[in-house]
């Protein structure tokens, strides 16, 4: 069975590489690439695979779930600048590809149980562009 | 793997109907979608591609080719337009949005190799909502042939 949780928070970034040029970040980035900066109001979905257990019914507490979520993921980026203020993303270009690929890493671990797994995550970066990553994606 | 989705959108205006079948049976299959005008939708397409991001640049493949793709090969045709009359495919083919589907996923795997001729990425799907309630997915893989065969001619199954 799987079971899918959303969570929302908002940040701004830029898409850049500092050894390209002004043209080369924006045939690359297009308007993502404007060197202040843009914000989105991103929408994680985190989907789990588990069977529900015997006694309680559920594959993971969902409060639990949502306490992950808000202590991983959201109050970390929740109105942040990715770039100056989440690591790695002083380092690592902030594409929608790269913040869920980091989500991903964030939450593996922490939403592991006996019964459960994480199976995928989505991240809508607006409504028309999101990117899905997937356990063998990150093995 | 990691998979990217984009979201675009096109209204069109068709009309189901079969020339292999009778009035009565174009009627009675296609119902309120057989009306002889023909009427439209707001489509919205989500084409899925799938890859490995690219260390330095954080990207599977250039969002602005992907669009470029879209709109040339899709897009520049179907938005505004009547399907039936003014999209090749559909001359023979019922534009059903599960033709739709395959007709937009065989156009975008044909001209794939043009638009991203540096990248290992592929188009990985595709999803078209006709409206808020229904949609119609196709998985595409490389191992499945092209699905729209132009000039062979289109058998109804009733």
């Amino acid at each position: 069975m799987f079971i899918t949780r959303k969570a929302e928070f908002s940040a701004s970034h830029v898409c850049r590489v500092d050894s390209l040029s002004e043209q080369e970040n924006f045939d690359l980035y297009g308007e993502e690439s404007h060197a202040s900066g843009h914000g989105h109001n991103y929408v994680l979905e985190v989907t789990l695979e588990g069977d529900p257990d015997p006694v309680t019914g559920m594959v993971m507490d969902l409060k639990e779930l949502k306490d992950i979520l808000e202590r991983e993921v959201v109050q970390p980026m929740d109105h942040r600048f990715l770039n100056f203020e989440v690591p790695p993303f002083d380092k690592v270009v902030p594409t929608t590809g790269n913040v869920a690929r980091e989500i991903w890493r964030r939450l593996e671990s922490k939403l592991h149980g006996a019964q459960f797994k994480l199976a995928k995550i989505r991240l809508f970066e607006g409504p028309d562009l999101y990117v899905d990553v997937m356990k063998e994606a990150a093995a | 793997m990691t998979t990217v989705t984009r979201r675009y959108r096109f209204c069109a205006s068709h009309r189901l109907h079969s020339e292999l079948l009778s009035e009565a049976e174009n009627q009675r299959i296609f119902g309120k979608c057989n009306n002889p005008y023909g009427h439209g939708h707001d489509y919205v397409l989500d084409v899925s591609v799938t890859g490995e991001l690219n260390a330095t640049t954080g990207l599977i493949v250039r969002l602005s080719d992907l669009d470029r793709l879209v709109q040339k090969e899709v897009l520049a045709g179907f938005a505004y337009r009547n399907l039936n009359q003014d999209v090749a495919e559909f001359t023979e083919l019922v534009p059903t949005t599960e033709n739709v589907a395959v007709v937009i996923a065989d156009r975008l795997r044909q001209c794939w190799p043009d638009y991203f001729p540096y990248s290992s990425a592929r188009i990985s799907g595709i999803s078209i909502q006709e409206t808020e309630r229904n949609s119609f997915e196709i998985v595409i893989s490389d191992s499945v042939p092209l699905s729209v065969k132009l000039n062979e001619s289109v058998i109804v199954n009733a």
